[in-house]
């Protein structure tokens, strides 16, 4: 048995013959909330952002390796598709990224953590996150829009 | 374990509709989750229609009228209906509370009902709560003094160090919260789940407990205390108001504390 409480899920009927019992629905009907959500995205940004940090690498190692390969990867990067991956990855890194500064403020001074400054700072967190995200991709949209206009 | 969907015994079929009476003006749907243990068949969600202007302002007043008038099978715990016993714990419209406590006019549309989730049930609304039980008795949740009391004389408190356990003893044990949290749902066999934490830091808290560095001891452990991630749906959910995630937080600070 490899989680003990597989126990409790041993009922019976009322003429006292066994019956497995339901597991009660979870992820299923619980409403997501903001403080929520954003723990769960940390936690899939951070896998994503482990994966992300491999293609970095790539682009690094190929920027090592000489003009030819670097072009190479710079037509990927440049693609449609590899913006998307890229503007993932940017909003991966400031979610990350912010949430981290939060936990690092609840575990090394338990402050913050009232209901109403729980949800006041999830809200104050979406917009910075999203405030650094396209602000960043404003810059860099606009340094190529005055590229192509010289 | 991590495991998103149900198991193939537990996932959710439709079931029966009760009507309302054809003249009843003020009609509200609940829409209520029904198992038994004798029927052999996968859980499902009864409709009940219910005329409101007939019942009082509460979920659980509603629950009452339909176990009284509509359909005397439904199964679900209640005592005190005024948010002191803890028995009506319930998941409301996508939130664990106290059906004695939530108004039926905050909510907008129909209103669903399961079991306080990730819960063995025993039958509708009933969960065992047998393990989050053996948990608190865990932390061993009373007393414990090398020190004999004075004689003829209670052990006395100032009023600050009485202070310190505002918001910890006023936990009712619905487990509410527990049953609210993802960590809980995924490693609640090794994890003690905000309920069972917020009880070990009341008695960490009590000047007259002389077991504080014990307790400490015992929570240390990656599992028990620290598959805390901070989701504070905990603190979210809490029907009296109480803070478990600052419980915990405070918590693991003394960990640390205690060390440098």
């Amino acid at each position: 048995m490899s989680d003990i409480r597989e126990t409790f899920y041993v009922g019976h009927k009322s003429d006292g013959t066994l019956q497995k019992r339901p597991m009660s629905p979870h992820l299923q009907v619980y409403k997501p909330i903001p403080s929520m959500s954003l723990s769960i995205l940390n936690r899939i940004t951070g896998a994503a952002l482990a994966f992300g940090s491999t293609l970095m690498v790539a682009w690094l190692a190929s920027a090592a390796k000489g003009p030819k390969s670097f072009k190479t990867v710079q037509k990927v990067t440049g693609s449609f598709p590899g913006q998307v991956v890229l503007f993932g990855f940017s909003a991966s890194f400031f979610l990350h990224f912010i949430r981290g500064i939060r936990h690092l403020m609840w575990d090394s001074t338990a402050k913050r953590l009232e209901k109403e400054e729980i949800n006041k700072d999830s809200k104050i967190d979406i917009v910075g996150i999203s405030a650094l995200t396209l602000g960043l991709w404003t810059i860099i949209i606009g340094k190529r829009l005055s590229k192509k206009n010289k | 374990m991590v495991e998103f969907r149900l198991p193939q015994n537990s996932r959710i079929g439709v079931g029966k509709t009760f009507h309302a009476a054809p003249d009843a003006k003020n009609v509200k749907r609940f829409k209520i989750y029904r198992w038994s243990p004798d029927d052999d068949r996968n859980p499902v969600t009864d409709t009940y229609e219910v005329d409101l202007d007939k019942i009082g302002p509460m979920v659980l007043d509603a629950l009452i009228y339909i176990k009284n008038e509509i359909d005397p099978t439904l199964s679900f715990r209640r005592s005190c209906r005024e948010g002191v016993c803890g028995s009506c714990a319930m998941n409301i419209d996508g939130h664990n509370t106290l059906a004695c406590l939530k108004y039926i006019k905050d909510i907008n549309s129909d209103v669903p009902i399961y079991p306080l989730p990730h819960m063995p049930v025993v039958k509708d609304l009933i969960p065992d709560l047998s393990g989050p039980y053996a948990q608190l008795r865990e932390v061993e949740p009373w007393l414990k003094s090398d020190t004999p009391p004075p004689p003829d004389k209670e052990r006395l408190q100032s009023v600050e160090e009485r202070k310190k356990m505002d918001g910890l003893y006023e936990c009712i044990l619905c487990f509410c919260c527990s049953t609210s949290c993802p960590s809980y749902w995924w490693n609640g066999d090794k994890y003690l789940g905000p309920a069972v934490l917020l009880a070990a830091m009341r008695w960490v808290s009590d000047s007259r407990d002389e077991y504080a560095g014990e307790r400490l001891n015992e929570l240390e452990d990656s599992m028990r205390l620290y598959a805390c991630r901070t989701i504070m749906n905990c603190t979210q959910t809490c029907p009296k108001g109480l803070n478990p995630a600052k419980a915990i937080a405070e918590l693991k600070h003394l960990q640390v504390e205690r060390k440098i």
